[in-house]
């Protein structure tokens, strides 16, 4: 897997990507308050483009409140970010064109088939008919579902919906694709082959932005940043962090800091 | 925007409602069974009976009969007149219930103890009233023939009457107004009401708000198909009325058709709030069935007429969209008067429509505060 991401790396730096300073996301001192509670507390970061970015926190660390206000849907209390060089306050609709975005609900239609899925977001991102069908084929081809396009997606296995959600998200070619635990509740081998596909989107030039409770899964990251009461307490590549807190796992690390945290419940 | 998106919106609500072959068969056939369940059920005391009268040759009698009427107080009398050409406007107006037309030689018969005569013209398009406002007047004349026999005169009043609107008093020539309203919120308000709210609770639509579509267009993507769905079961509703039970179509197919899509969208705008204020399906469900279903059947006039009501409850019923809608098809269907006379109710909904509209744009803007 290793040598399938250098050369996704080597890939991805041929891919011109223009955001303003370079960077997929930059967030500086990104503040959100509800009420007196502040949820997120001055964070910043920065991610490169082409790079997967692993977004790590305990639950109610603040992670889903990060990428809503990231994603467009909800406003930032203070600080700035750019996401593909697009103001999160003021330019949100270029962003929406420019990133896809997978919740940790499944994100399509259990009545519609799959061909109906991938047409309905082939539209609402304004691809020409033709497009949509080049890249559903496509699609289908690469996750080994070409003859079920006509079955109902409710039908599929959860590992294939889940496949199905990602590439479904990444239709529209977008920049950067936001995945809010994307993995959950799926057995260990198609998460594997989840982590491939975010690799080869990598490859082709996209920005993952990733929020996982599955440590191993962090291992896979390029960068990662570990929440802890709103903040980030470590950013950092998982090799650097493990060093840094003399750590042999990211597992570790992680444990260590969210045990630190005061607020919310640490799971 | 961007049509291309609101079309494949649109796209993927027809597949939801066309998929779901069971609820769809039970909204299509939903005005069929209940314009044969309401047309054989149903059937209330009322005050303030609004009495025009004709009287071409005032005399003490006619006067003393009038005044009956007013001591009886049920009635009011709203106009009087010599000329009988003053009824059908009042009546088309809804201004009038009833009219008392003397004959022009009533007060003369009765003296010489003819037969005297009498016309009692009801307002019957509701037949429920209708039926009572004539025991009602029965009865004010008879107790004054009694009086006048009691005193030992021979006299005779002859009452003729007649049912206007809805001569055979069928209920179901009330009913089906009624019920297409009924239906129409069922659909449109519950519909939509639970089909966002499965988005909600299913966490598509937050994959919807991320996405380019506008949110007005989420909406309008919503609301576009029910509207489809309404349009066919006003239909299915008219036919069976017509084909069932002979109930009479005197005014404008269009016009209803085209008042029916405007209480439509009130329907599905209140679908859509509710939708933006509850989290769940079922809680949505309930909600609609609690906030749009029982107070547009109860309070309506559609079961229970508004004459009858309460006074301190009638100022509810002006918010209740159905009670405008069935004044309108009642009027377009059984009087057949248009828009010179149903321009206010219309006029009501219009504002209603444009009012919820806006409201659940709003409300179903991302939260971003």
């Amino acid at each position: 897997m290793t040598s399938e991401r250098e050369g996704a790396r080597a890939k991805a730096i041929e891919t011109p990507v223009q955001a303003s300073n370079g960077f997929a996301i930059d967030a500086r001192d990104l503040t959100r308050r509800f009420g007196t509670f502040v949820a997120v507390d001055h964070i910043t970061f920065d991610v490169k483009s082409g790079e997967v970015f692993g977004f790590l926190g305990a639950n109610g660390a603040g992670k889903t409140t990060a990428i809503k206000m990231l994603v467009g849907l909800l406003s930032p209390s203070g600080g700035i970010a750019h996401v593909a060089g697009f103001d999160v306050r003021t330019q949100r609709d270029q962003i929406r064109r420019n990133i896809g975005y997978m919740s940790q609900r499944f994100s399509l239609y259990a009545d519609l088939t799959v061909r109906e899925n991938i047409r309905l977001y082939g539209g609402i991102y304004g691809l020409t008919p033709e497009q949509i069908a080049e890249r559903t084929k496509a699609m289908l081809d690469t996750l080994g579902l070409s003859s079920n396009a006509d079955d109902l997606v409710g039908r599929l296995p959860l590992g294939w919906k889940q496949k199905l959600a990602f590439s479904v998200a990444l239709l529209h070619e977008p920049r950067i694709v936001f995945l809010d635990e994307p993995t959950g509740g799926v057995d260990p081998i198609t998460r594997r082959q989840f982590w491939e596909l975010i690799y080869a989107a990598a490859a082709r030039g996209t920005t993952a932005f990733v929020t996982t409770h599955y440590m191993d899964e962090a291992e896979y990251c390029d960068r990662i940043s570990i929440m802890v009461d709103g903040r980030i307490a470590a950013l950092g590549s998982p090799t650097e962090l493990k060093e840094k807190f003399g750590a042999d796992s990211v597992d570790d690390v992680f444990v260590r800091l969210a045990r630190s945290a005061t607020k919310g419940a640490a799971a | 925007m961007n049509p291309k998106a609101l079309r494949a919106f649109v796209v993927k609500e027809l597949h939801h409602i066309l998929r779901d072959r069971q609820t769809l068969t039970i909204l299509l056939m939903m005005p069929l069974v209940q314009v044969i369940l309401f047309g054989y059920a149903l059937r209330s005391d009322v005050r303030d009976i609004r009495m025009a009268v004709v009287d071409p040759t005032p005399d003490h009698a006619t006067i003393e009969l009038q005044s009956r009427f007013l001591s009886s107080n049920r009635f009011r009398i709203v106009a009087t007149s010599q000329n009988p050409d003053i009824i059908e406007p009042l009546f088309r107006r809804s201004r009038a219930d009833i009219a008392l037309v003397f004959d022009p030689d009533f007060a003369s018969h009765l003296r010489n103890a003819e037969p005297a005569r009498l016309l009692v013209a009801i307002d019957a398009s509701d037949p429920n009233t209708g039926t009572t406002y004539l025991n009602y007047t029965r009865a004010v004349i008879s107790s004054y023939q009694g009086e006048l026999s009691a005193q030992n005169r021979r006299v005779q009043i002859v009452t003729e009457t007649r049912m206007r609107f809805n001569p055979t008093l069928e209920s179901v020539n009330l009913f089906v107004p009624g019920l297409i309203a009924l239906v129409l919120v069922l659909v449109s308000a519950l519909m939509t009401a639970i089909s966002l709210s499965r988005e909600k609770e299913r966490g598509t639509l937050e994959v919807l708000l991320v996405s380019p579509l506008r949110p007005q267009q989420i909406i309008v993507g919503k609301v576009l198909p029910y509207l489809g769905l309404a349009f066919a079961n006003v239909l299915t509703a008219l036919i069976a009325a017509w084909a069932v039970f002979h109930v009479p179509f005197r005014g404008s197919v269009s016009l209803l058709l085209a008042e029916s899509v405007l209480y439509t969208l009130v329907s599905l705008a209140l679908g859509v709030l509710i939708a933006a204020r509850t989290s769940s399906q079922r809680a949505a469900m309930l909600a609609a069935l609690l906030g749009t279903m029982l107070p547009n059947t109860l309070l309506s006039g559609m079961i229970f007429p508004i004459a009858s009501m309460p006074s301190w409850l009638v100022p509810f019923t002006y918010v209740v969209p159905a009670r405008w809608f069935i004044v309108i098809a009642r009027g377009i269907m059984l009087k057949g008067v248009g828009l010179a006379i149903l321009w206010r109710e219309t006029l009501v909904l219009s504002g209603m429509a444009l009012l919820l509209l806006a409201a659940a744009m709003r409300s179903f803007k991302p939260r971003m505060e």
